[in-house]
């Protein structure tokens, strides 16, 4: 009896901890007037249709969306054939590939940052704004790969196998066998790399920090000049959009399976 | 369909186009940048090639050295904070029903994929004297007037804990999810309490989890760069804002590029010890 106080006292505990602040910053967010409140004095929508009718925001919002959009569907792009190639061939020397789509994640991300920066600057075009596009395309191609290599491992090799010896070409097995098996891995990668692309920071603003404003980049130099309830409208905002976004990875697919918990049912 | 070695130009066709994206615009900047660490400084301008250590020697000094202790024993706090939380929470969380299961994993998801901007504006506020914490503190009478929890290190600490225990939970979730149950069965049948069955099994047997974990989430905090910036005061700033700082404003990249190459090597080092740490889980 006592454990299970204990766990209900701690998940408590974490719980709160976790939406304690996000609660805040919704509470602020619907502000009647321009201040730093909680509990909100009035309510208003306001500050929600400040990020569609102000100029600034608005830009910000298209630029995060157009970036993340692009930028998953680029990762998604490099890990599908490099997955699809690890799980079909016998090859050690593709194991570098491996290493070096989940490098980018593991490392601080500010190394990488660096790097794009050098980079982009080296051939000249530092801050053009499609160096953003593949400097998050590669930064991110590491959420697709592991997504994809899981559900390479949980096809039935017997399948593709049969479809084989029935006369289809390495092409049509893999468009009417294996692609149809792993397209919730492709939904869900494009969605990891979608969502924490819209937040990125700090790779965005080493490569085109000067030259365009994503959503992130835009909150924290709103940040330095003071308080707008925008910012909190806006985090509310994308708070939803990840709930969203991982709620339909978690309706279509197998979220503890995706997440690692192989063993249970 | 069996595992085959490629043997035509056909074969190896599909890894062509990842191998070469990952190796243009992964390994060359990772080149560029090593490469610029040796470079020259020009004052004013940019850089002029050379081979220079003189941006590795400013290592040596008592202000980087600072940064430097600072940034590993603030990430080294994140992660034994995150992983004394994160634990017990983890090893609670596998054991509830699958729909529940999924909710808590959906709003960790949802916490960790935050911005940190989001992340520290959110906890600025929530630290702040007109709409932060203290107000609750004083209309239940704990506190007499409303104060202000930050800048300072209690922020901080507080902010890359928050950023970080979702990913701490996430990296324990698959091997506390795949830990033998029968073990603690065993242990309570035979009369040990919770508690005791808790730290006398559960924990020695996650023993190499945890280092690894511990680890993990080290690295992760080493990265925090806005963080400190937005909840600390400059002595609270880290090797990431420092380096931000030296690429960005003071355009002294050589430096910078020096700078993330040593925090790269620290970083190599330990997930290398982390996959030793899995081999040898694996082997026992």
């Amino acid at each position: 009896m006592s454990g299970r106080l204990l766990r209900f006292v701690w998940m408590l505990a974490v719980g709160i901890f976790l939406a304690a602040p996000l609660t805040v910053v919704a509470g602020v967010s619907v502000n009647e007037q321009q201040t730093l409140a909680f509990p909100p004095q009035g309510l208003s929508m306001a500050w929600y249709a400040a990020i569609f009718t102000d100029d600034e925001w608005r830009a910000a919002l298209f630029a995060s969306l157009i970036l993340a959009t692009l930028a998953a569907a680029l990762a998604v792009s490099i890990a599908l054939p490099l997955a699809w190639f690890l799980w079909r061939r016998q090859a050690k020397w593709a194991r570098i590939f491996q290493l070096l789509g989940v490098a980018p994640f593991i490392l601080p991300p500010v190394i990488t940052a660096l790097g794009f920066l050098s980079f982009w600057a080296t051939l000249g075009v530092y801050g053009a704004r499609w160096t953003a596009v593949i400097s998050h395309g590669i930064f991110f191609t590491t959420l697709p790969l592991v997504t994809l290599s899981l559900g390479f491992s949980s096809i039935d090799r017997s399948l593709p196998e049969a479809a084989a010896t029935m006369g289809a070409s390495e092409g049509a097995v893999f468009r009417t066998v294996i692609l149809p098996l792993i397209r919730p891995y492709i939904v869900s990668g494009y969605a990891f790399a979608f969502v924490l692309s819209l937040n990125e920071y700090i790779v965005a603003y080493m490569t085109v920090g000067f030259t365009m404003e994503t959503l992130p980049i835009k909150i924290f130099n709103a940040l330095r000049y003071g308080y707008t309830p925008t910012m909190a409208s806006v985090s509310v905002l994308f708070v939803v959009i990840a709930a969203v976004v991982f709620g339909l990875v978690a309706r279509f697919g197998d979220l503890p399976k995706l997440l690692g918990a192989l063993t249970r049912e | 369909m069996k595992r085959t070695p490629p043997k035509s130009a056909r074969d190896v066709a599909p890894i062509v186009y990842p191998a070469i994206m990952l190796v243009v615009f992964f390994v060359i900047p990772f080149g560029t940048m090593v490469t610029v660490s040796f470079f020259k400084r020009n004052q004013g301008a940019f850089y002029t090639p050379d081979f220079v250590l003189d941006n590795y020697a400013r290592f040596l000094t008592t202000f980087f050295g600072g940064v430097l202790a600072f940034s590993l024993f603030l990430a080294i706090m994140v992660a034994i904070v995150c992983v004394a939380v994160g634990f017990p929470f983890t090893f609670f969380l596998v054991r509830l029903k699958r729909r529940a299961q999924i909710a808590w994993l959906l709003s960790l998801l949802s916490v960790l994929s935050l911005s940190e901007v989001i992340i520290g504006f959110a906890w600025s506020t929530l630290l702040s004297r007109t709409a932060g914490i203290t107000n609750l503190f004083v209309a239940l009478g704990l506190m007499d007037r409303p104060e202000a929890w930050l800048p300072g290190f209690g922020a901080v600490l507080t902010g890359m804990v928050y950023q970080a225990l979702p990913y701490t939970i996430l990296v324990l979730y698959p091997s506390l999810a795949r830990l033998d149950w029968s073990l603690l069965e065993a242990a309570r049948t035979m009369g040990a309490s919770p508690l005791r069955a808790f730290f006398n099994v559960v924990v020695p047997v996650s023993r190499n989890t945890i280092v690894a974990t511990l680890i993990m989430v080290f690295v992760f905090a080493l990265g925090s760069y806005l963080l400190p910036q937005i909840l600390g005061r400059p002595r609270q700033w880290t090797l990431s804002v420092l380096i931000t700082d030296q690429a960005i404003y003071q355009s002294n990249m050589p430096f910078a590029a020096a700078m993330a190459v040593f925090l790269v090597l620290i970083a190599l080092a330990l997930v290398g010890l982390t996959t030793l740490i899995g081999r040898r889980e694996a082997e026992a």
